[in-house]
């Protein structure tokens, strides 16, 4: 271990090979609700030459690997393998190309999100997917999660902006897939593969992603129901009549009255359920769009509609989703965030389950999230300190995982598979399904040393 | 050193605290120290981690989480950002009580609080001795600023420092105890450390603009520390005994408001006398509670209180252009921003441009900047950089610690602006009338 740390300290600089168990003890945790795991080395490098080197010398002496950016992974996908190396990419954060002809721009994986999104702003352009986290998430780790957001329902996710990547291979070479073109079909799409892969395939250099013109006009506004049935029937009939809102949120009333109490926003808390809900596009169309979202949403019975009529009160409007989970963390200690995504259709149903599971194993969730797209946060508050309440925890997660399945829907929307969700995986997909994945990871890495135990396990 | 029920009490409270921490991250997105070293145990989720780890006996190395705990500015910018609402300062100004009763504290620390800091006649004298000795070791660099730096081989190392004032302001005044005038309000004035020995022209601005509005003043004789020196580096017992000899100080006379011109100074009193005090007797913990909610910034008395209102002037081609520095200890810890820039208003001869960040900490951090000049001096750069690109001739603050690392920073790349504390900038204005 000696002469590796020596070989580390060669290539990285001394001060970039954290040894001591402390500072490696703030690496063995992400924003997880999962057991911490202490690294023994942790590693910064400074520049993509470095980068490959490490992976390259991690992978000669078998030493397993996980990659970390801001380290806001909600299913325990930085939390390294015991005894493994942390490489941080936070010191790999140049944006080295915004190209305002050709509409994309060239980061190194270590870019934070909402950094990367104003500088394109800042050239009148567009980059969509906001994961929660945005403030903080390296694009690295959007790329590795195929992170998601508000805007999901219109834009997509990060999936649909990669456009090229330059990844290192176990051995630290330089694999190159994607173009700067629209169009590219130049062999494997190995992008697909990678997107999403949580750092078990490969470690991202070099991402291409795409840029589009910013929308010139947007509108909010905010629906307040008294029965949730009618807000979520609502969702389904928005999209039903074929209008596509950039936003589309949801919120119970245990979250509107939790976002109350801390914010006093002035939301109303007899309300069973809020929509919150944002277009965009050409003026003429947003006005014509909005129109038609606030007559349905009487049409289906909302009490009340709050269109925002300035730049301050649509802020407003989001200033009180963005609340959400900050104001639900704070009613108990540990706060467990699921993801499980139904088809958009399904989404009454899918409340109504998450209703009757809280009231089974007697706990108290919040529900709030990205209506729109199908993608709920179902929030348990508990205190993990609390034995026998946490065990019904893990029953209600089981149980929200089977409902959704059982509607077609999936484990996870946007915040991965993880450690947290793995052995969950092949009640959705199937033994064969694994046993592929399994034989794609031993062929690429055969020493499984690329964050070994994610998403398909060991 | 503290005794152990003291400890056990303590650490109890941290347990409660810490589970709070869902460890999200987001406080990577203000902490000043992390945006220069990128470093997990420099960020507060990193600390928290490392005190939880402590709690649960996961590994055992108060002294490594203690090094790391001291790589703080104290700034608050994580908790003011913090989404579960994570009392950082609360836990991290315990967690260095607890591990410092634990370890013991620094010799040189131990003399410093101990036989200075809560002495402050002894304190007093000394400095006047320093500052006619102070020649011997730096010259003067900037006359605008009123700069000086080593002049050989210095301890100071690349600083450009204030040095201390030639007349420290308690030897200026006399104790003061004059009754309320015109506004029929009396207050009584907390002078802290910085502005006494070494902006005793702010101490004069505050008495001046007093006067003008007819405020009695209680001014004791051999006014003393706040404590945050003492409290920081985890030293409850001097921090306690200069809490019981502020109060005595202070509750000889009575007065309406207890005002200071110190960010750093009115967030201590408001925010940490309190939280330390729960261990103390049933009689100091009511007297700092009622000291607590009568202490307010100079700028919040005389907007607030006073009812001073920025004034509306036309022609300002005039006007000298001026920027407003917000200090943490005001802004995040106290929420109060508003005011002083309204009383920045209130002087004609100004106007006000917002710099880039104006709530970005500066660096200073008090002792943070003793052990880490080159972490605080980066965060300075980025401070005086937003500061030199506002265009201003004058930038002011509220807080003397502001002011020391502002000017070292404007000094050393050689700016021609000025910086001065929000009262002195009103204070002008009334010379004008």
């Amino acid at each position: 271990m000696k002469a590796l740390i020596k070989e580390f300290e060669g290539v990285l600089g001394k001060d970039n090979v954290f040894q001591d168990e402390t500072d490696r003890m703030t690496y063995s945790y992400d924003a997880a609700v999962l057991d911490p795991a202490l690294p023994s080395l942790v590693l910064r490098p400074t520049s993509s030459e470095a980068l490959g080197k490490v992976v390259g010398l991690c992978n000669e002496y078998g030493l397993p690997l996980t990659v970390r950016g801001a380290g806001t992974n909600l299913s325990g996908g930085t939390i390294p393998k015991a005894g493994g190396v942390v490489v941080l990419t936070n010191a790999l954060n140049r944006i080295i190309e915004i190209n305002e002809e050709d509409l994309y721009a060239v980061v190194e994986p270590g870019v934070v999100t909402a950094k990367f999104a104003a500088a394109v702003e800042a050239k009148g352009l567009f980059y969509p997917p906001d994961p929660g986290s945005q403030a903080v998430s390296t694009l690295g780790g959007n790329v590795a999660e195929n992170a998601g957001g508000l805007r999901g329902l219109r834009y997509g996710v990060t999936r649909d902006y990669v456009m090229a990547l330059e990844f290192f291979d176990v051995n630290g070479e330089v694999v190159k897939t994607g173009a700067r073109t629209v169009k590219c079909v130049t062999g494997y799409n190995l992008g697909g593969l990678l997107v999403g892969s949580e750092g078990t395939l490969g470690v991202f250099d070099k991402i291409t992603l795409k840029l589009i013109p910013m929308p010139p006009a947007r509108k909010a506004m905010m629906a307040i129901f008294d029965d949730i049935n009618k807000a979520s029937e609502t969702v389904a009939a928005i999209i039903a009549h074929r209008i596509v809102p950039v936003t589309l949120e949801f919120m119970d009333n245990f979250t509107i009255r939790a976002v109350e109490d801390f914010s006093h926003a002035g939301l109303p808390v007899d309300a069973a359920a809020l929509l919150l809900i944002e277009v965009d596009g050409h003026p003429v169309q947003v006005e014509e769009d909005a129109e038609k979202v606030e007559s349905l949403c009487r049409q289906m019975g909302a009490m009340s509609i709050r269109v925002a009529q300035d730049a301050a009160e649509r802020d407003k409007v989001w200033e009180a989703r963005r609340a959400a989970l900050s104001a639900l963390s704070r009613v108990k200690p540990t706060t467990v965030l699921e993801d499980a995504t139904v088809p958009r259709s399904k989404i009454p149903v899918m409340i109504r389950a998450i209703e009757e599971i809280a009231k089974e194993f007697n706990l108290t969730i919040g529900t709030f999230g990205h209506a729109g797209d199908g993608n709920l946060h179902p929030t348990i508050l508990t205190d993990r300190r609390n034995h026998e309440e946490w065990e019904r925890v893990e029953k209600a997660i089981d149980a929200i995982f089977d409902r959704a399945l059982a509607l077609g829907g999936t484990l996870s929307g946007e915040h991965g598979i993880g450690m947290a969700k793995s052995r969950f995986l092949e009640k959705e997909t199937s033994r064969a399904t694994i046993l592929y994945s399994r034989r794609i990871k031993a062929a690429l890495d055969p020493k499984n040393i690329l964050n070994p135990g994610k998403i398909i396990g060991e | 050193m503290s005794d152990m029920k003291h400890l056990a009490i303590l650490i109890k409270d941290l347990e409660d605290q810490l589970v709070v921490c869902m460890r999200c991250g987001m406080c990577q997105a203000v902490c000043p120290v992390f945006a220069e070293t990128g470093r997990e145990a420099d960020v507060a989720r990193g600390k928290l981690a490392l005190l939880d780890g402590l709690v649960q006996e996961m590994f055992k190395d108060p002294k490594g989480v203690n090094d790391r705990l001291m790589r703080c500015l104290l700034c608050g910018s994580c908790s003011a950002n913090c989404p579960s609402g994570v009392k950082v300062l609360d836990i991290f100004i315990k967690a260095r009580a607890i591990l410092t009763g634990y370890m013991g504290l620094h010799p040189l620390k131990k003399a410093i609080f101990r036989g200075m800091l809560v002495r402050p006649e002894f304190f007093n004298s000394l400095m006047e001795w320093g500052s006619k000795l102070q020649g011997i070791f730096v010259k003067p660099v900037d006359d605008l600023l009123g700069t000086s730096c080593g002049r050989f081989f210095s301890p100071l190392g690349d600083r450009h420092i204030k040095a201390l004032a030639p007349v420290a302001f308690h030897q200026m005044v006399e104790p003061m105890n004059s009754r309320p005038g015109a506004s029929g309000l009396k207050v009584g004035f907390f002078v802290g450390c910085v502005i006494d020995k070494v902006f005793p022209g702010i101490g004069e601005a505050v008495l001046r603009t007093m006067d003008h509005h007819g405020v009695g003043v209680f001014l004791p004789e051999d006014f003393a520390c706040c404590g945050i020196p003492a409290l920081s580096s985890g030293d409850t017992v001097a921090f306690n005994k200069l809490v019981r000899y502020n109060l005595q100080r202070f509750t000889a006379q009575p007065f309406d408001f207890l005002i200071t011109a110190c960010a750093t100074c009115t967030s201590t009193i408001k925010k940490l006398w309190p939280l330390m005090a729960q261990d103390l007797d049933a009689e100091t913990q009511e007297q700092v509670a009622a000291m607590a909610s009568k202490t307010m910034d100079v700028s919040q008395f005389l907007v607030d209180k006073l009812g001073i209102r920025q004034v509306e002037t036309q022609g300002d081609e005039k006007k000298v252009n001026l920027t407003y520095h917000d200090p943490c200890h005001l802004k995040k810890s106290l929420g109060v921003a508003a005011q002083p820039r309204t009383l920045l208003q209130a002087n004609p001869g100004y106007r006000l441009v917002e710099m880039l960040e104006a709530d970005r900490c500066c660096g200073m951090g008090g002792s943070f900047n003793l052990q880490h000049y080159d972490i605080s001096a980066a965060i300075g750069k980025r401070k005086r950089e937003n500061i030199e690109q506002s265009g201003c001739e004058v930038v002011a603050t509220s807080c003397p610690a502001c002011m020391l690392q502002i000017t070292d920073m404007l000094s050393q790349a050689g700016d021609r602006i000025q910086v001065k504390h929000a009262i002195e900038i009103y204070a002008e204005s009334l010379a004008r009338k």
